[in-house]
């Protein structure tokens, strides 16, 4: 019955207007999707913020000018003049969590992008030669899966030096198996399918062959993998500089850090744990919202 | 003209932890003969699992060869590799079962259509405009079909578009897969009919393969059966249905159900026993006599060959003519319904 | 004539999709069936004949749907009823036989654990003895080897053998209904002819009543007494078969018997209906046939026909239906 909505009926056909490709039908479905709406607001707002950081911010974030109200049992909470309170340099915390949006934003963005591109292309490799080289690329992400991301974070910063960078990479080399492995097997399901035989028996050459029709039909899993992915990227990067991963600059606001350095100071200032752990977590949840939109727009099971 | 002759297609089965080592092979098809005059349909019917589709994928190499050859008038496919396999793939073309999963949801209609248009080179410019308008008027579509997507059309409208794209081509041969099986039953006779004005007006040749009896001797000239791999009896389609001589082709007929309560009440069930045997471990001997009623010691060691019992009527039992006898005694002429 | 067990009285079911459209699935259906008795319910995809099917024994979804009219099995009120009288009558007075026989076994459990389940469940007996009329079963439903067959997962077994199954455990706890919905589809024609002959058995012997929705009309042929022709999610036609199939009166059975092919090559060139079964108009602007009608008139169109019962027998719904003893085909 749904079929009836979706279905045009003969004497509509000549009408061009109405051609709807399954890109242009997906687009529709996110924008008259609520979670896309508000995940796409939550991201959106993050972004401006990261942006013009350096219009919004009321101090600079690095300046410690009010480091004589800091007492070791008393960090000056929420007031006019810092709404977000001071951190436990005598910073203002509103700036730092506004500029912090850039490091934890970028980084997030940053390493899941490398990640997805990397794996897509060992991927798409692997799946478009099939064979040994497949077998190669295969074996090649299975020990990349077994290394322990943490491990692997502590290696990078000991190789580089602790930066922002070993975050990254951190973050994106396990991501690389995960996409790599989703575009490959895509890419095989896809290959079944009769279509594909059709453009074979047609006589379409082998390069066309993966690139106009198996590739194009196989990207929708990656699309929504990435999409909800990032919200997890942006924790991850988020935990390893928690961890103390992050620039070797203790200056540089990163969310994660922030909230590292205040764990000790619960009791005493509950406010530098709640507002870059409440940024962490709506951030999140926006990316989340909308990969989930993302989902519900390319899957096919879940189409009207 | 096809020609098919002694095609085997056997898939290897393997196992193996880091190196796959080849255990056994499914006998998908095991020597299959074929011949299919110009502007004639040949169906090739049995039931799942018999190797039939793969036949039609063996005949465009679209899956490895174990032995034989096909040649189609005077190219042989089978000995084609690589470029010259490609171009010539054009002449021979395939519609699909499925109407929704045998065209790219990322093409619209005219890219479908042109496909094998640019990849041949067969028109240029604005004649390829020009063209796919003569498609969609031949299978019968709107042109304005041309600017919209798959998901757009209805299952029988699919089924037009997939056979547009393999008029584009040009071919000579088309290889019919269950065309109209998954279609509603008041759409599939608007396919038939296409297909069959469609070779009156082109002269094609068409290998249907189906499992659908009652579609097959409504379009076909020449009927094969097939069962676990290979051709148990063919003959031409009106002495195929009113005079069949295999016990499968026997079998197959009687199941058949027909939408005729006074013929279903009067006619003869010869139910069959059991399953399909698994092609990857057949039979000894005749591979139905596991199911066959006639079975005798012979059936089980020597494995009989096609032979000719009347001009183009040729069937692969060593008791044919026993049979015959043998149900015609007991009921009356009517073999089949 | 005995009382029917099953009596469908101007059911409707209407779903609700997304953007608040209504669909009205099944929309004022009535038959009945008896006790031993099959009654065919024969129709394209999405005519409503499925779900129909799922209604009678209430497994359509709560969400989105709404459903009015009356369904009396054995005089008991099934629309309505609560999700606990319904697993008591789903269990032991009616049982559904589906398409696919693989997305319905439950692929992790052996048949026998599966069989033995509902046998325990709806018999009370023990696990040995739910055990022996588990192998029973399969042996009634023709799985040679039984007592082995029960220690295999369903993956183990063919097509036509699950399907054989399925059977068995529609009558684990020996309904006095089953609805089989589209039962061979999906099978091979020998396994077919198997099947509905393993059914044909069971309704002979057990008495049982057998609706049987197919869109087959071979099928329907050979095993119905009576066919209801839906369209659109309404009976357009009922009859006796002999009558349906000899005298076709509405332009839609009668379209559907002239596009199918006949094995016995009874028909020269088939013809089809134009148009596809989503090329409808809503009942409420006339009939939903109007579009395909090939003795389409004036009169079609503006408000639905009735559903009459016409005087030679069976019910009809066409303002001008072709004459009574004009058959389709003309005979072999």
């Amino acid at each position: 019955m749904s079929v009836l909505t979706r279905r045009q009926r003969a004497d509509q056909l000549d009408d061009p207007d109405v051609a709807n490709s399954l890109t242009r039908e997906a687009w529709r479905r996110i924008r008259q999707n609520p979670l896309a709406i508000v995940g796409g607001t939550i991201i959106v707002f993050f972004v401006l913020i990261a942006v013009f950081a350096p219009m919004l911010a009321p101090f600079n974030p690095r300046s410690n000018a009010w480091f004589d109200q800091i007492r070791p049992t008393s960090i000056p909470g929420p007031s006019r003049d810092h709404w977000f309170g001071l951190d436990e340099g005598g910073r203002d915390e509103l700036s730092r969590l506004i500029f912090g949006a850039r490091a934890s934003l970028m980084i997030g963005v940053l390493s899941l992008g490398i990640g997805a591109v990397a794996g897509a292309f060992f991927g798409l490799v692997a799946g478009a030669f099939g064979g040994w080289v497949d077998s190669l690329i295969m074996r090649l992400t299975d020990i990349l899966l077994a290394v322990p991301s943490l491990l692997l974070a502590l290696s990078v910063a000991a190789v580089i030096g602790q930066s922002q960078t070993a975050i990254v990479v951190a973050v994106a080399v396990p991501n690389i198996p995960l996409f790599a492995r989703m575009l490959r097997s895509s890419m095989l399901g896809e290959r079944q399918k009769d279509y594909v035989t059709s453009a074979t028996s047609v006589g379409v050459r082998r390069r066309s062959l993966v690139m106009r029709h198996v590739v194009p039909n196989s990207l929708a899993p990656m699309l929504v993998q990435a999409s909800l992915a990032l919200s997890t990227a942006i924790i991850d990067a988020a935990a390893l500089s928690f961890l103390g991963l992050g620039s070797a600059d203790p200056g540089v606001p990163e969310w994660g850090r922030m909230l590292a350095n205040t764990t000790r100071l619960l009791n005493v200032a509950p406010h530098l744990a709640i507002f870059p752990g409440v940024a962490i977590l709506i951030t999140a949840l926006g990316f989340n919202l909308f990969g989930e939109a993302v989902r519900e727009a390319l899957d096919p099971k879940l189409r009207r | 003209m096809l020609q098919v002759r002694n095609l085997q297609v056997h898939f290897p089965i393997k196992k193996g932890l880091v190196f796959d080592r080849t255990v056994g092979a499914v006998r998908a098809v095991d020597g299959v003969d074929l011949t299919i005059p110009r502007s004639t349909t040949l169906g090739l019917v049995g039931e799942s699992g018999c190797g039939k589709s793969t036949v039609g994928k063996a005949i465009l190499r679209l899956v490895p060869l174990t032995a034989g050859t096909v040649t189609f008038d005077n190219l042989e496919l089978s000995a084609l590799q690589n470029e010259e396999l490609r171009k010539a793939r054009r002449h021979v073309q395939m519609i699909f079962q499925d109407p929704y999963a045998s065209l790219n949801p990322r093409q619209n209609v005219e890219s479908i259509i042109t496909e094998p248009i640019r990849t041949h080179q067969l028109r240029t410019g604005a004649a390829v405009h020009q063209r796919v308008n003569e498609l969609l008027d031949s299978v019968g579509l709107p042109r304005g079909a041309a600017s919209r997507y798959p998901h757009e059309f209805s299952g029988g409208q699919r089924q037009r578009i997939g056979i547009a794209r393999a008029l584009a081509a040009e071919p000579d041969l088309i290889i019919a897969d269950e065309p109209v099986s998954a279609l509603d039953v008041s759409i599939q006779a608007q396919v038939i009919n296409l297909l069959a004005d469609l070779q009156e007006q082109l002269g094609l040749t068409y290998l249907l393969i189906s499992h659908d009896l009652a579609v097959v001797r409504h379009i076909s000239d020449t009927v094969a059966v097939m069962y676990l791999g290979a051709i148990v009896e063919t003959a031409p389609a009106e002495t195929l249905y009113t005079n069949p001589q295999h016990p499968y082709t026997l079998a197959l007929l009687s199941a058949v159900p027909v939408p005729d309560p006074v013929v279903e009440d009067s006619r003869h069930r010869m139910v069959l026993q059991g399953d399909l045997p698994s092609p990857a471990n057949p039979p000894s001997g005749c591979r139905f006599h596991t199911r066959c009623a006639y079975a005798q010691r012979r059936c089980e060691q020597e494995r009989p060959v096609l032979r000719d019992l009347e001009p183009g009527h040729q069937v692969a039992c060593h008791f044919a003519e026993e049979i015959a006898v043998s149900i015609s005694a007991t009921r009356g002429g009517d073999v089949v319904l | 004539m005995s009382e029917p067990l099953l009596v469908v009285d101007d059911l409707h079911v209407t779903f609700k999709i997304h953007g608040g459209r209504a669909v009205r699935a099944v929309d004022g259906v009535s038959f009945a069936v008896r006790a031993g008795e099959t009654v065919g319910i024969v129709g394209e995809s999405g005519s409503g004949k499925s779900v129909t099917a799922l209604a009678i024994l209430g497994l359509l979804p709560s969400r989105g749907v709404t459903t009015s009219g009356s369904i009396l099995l054995n005089g008991q009120q099934l629309l309505g009823a609560s999700e606990h009288d319904m697993q008591d009558v789903r269990g032991r007075r009616a049982a559904m036989v589906f398409q696919d026989p693989m997305t319905s076994l439950n692929p992790v459990l052996t048949i026998g654990r599966q069989l033995t389940e509902t046998i325990t469940r709806h018999l009370g007996v023990k696990r040995d003895a739910a055990r022996d009329r588990a192998a029973e079963l399969l042996d009634r439903v023709g799985i040679p080897e039984p007592r082995q067959r029960l220690k295999n997962y369903p993956h183990q077994l063919s097509g036509g053998m699950r399907q054989r199954v399925m059977i068995a455990i529609a009558l684990a706890s020996d309904p006095a209904l089953i609805i089989a919905d589209e039962p061979t589809t999906a099978l091979d024609v020998t396994i077919q002819a198997q099947v509905l002959e393993l059914l044909r058995e069971v309704v002979r012997e057990s008495n049982t009543a057998l609706v049987m929705i197919t869109h087959d009309l071979g099928v329907i042929a050979g095993i119905c007494e009576s066919v209801n022709v839906m369209y659109s999610g309404r009976i357009v036609e009922s009859n006796e078969r002999h009558h349906l199939f000899a005298s076709p009166r509405h332009h839609y059975t009668r379209g559907l018997l002239a596009s199918v092919p006949r094995l016995d090559g009874a028909q020269g060139r088939l013809v089809p209906i134009p148009g596809s079964p989503s090329d409808v108009i809503a009942w409420s602007e006339g009939c939903a046939f109007a579009p395909r009608c090939p003795a389409v008139s004036d009169a079609c169109r503006g408000q639905a026909p009735e559903l009459v019962s016409s005087p030679e027998g069976g019910t009809l719904r066409c303002v001008q239906p072709a004459p009574v003893g004009m058959p389709v085909w003309s005979g072999r």
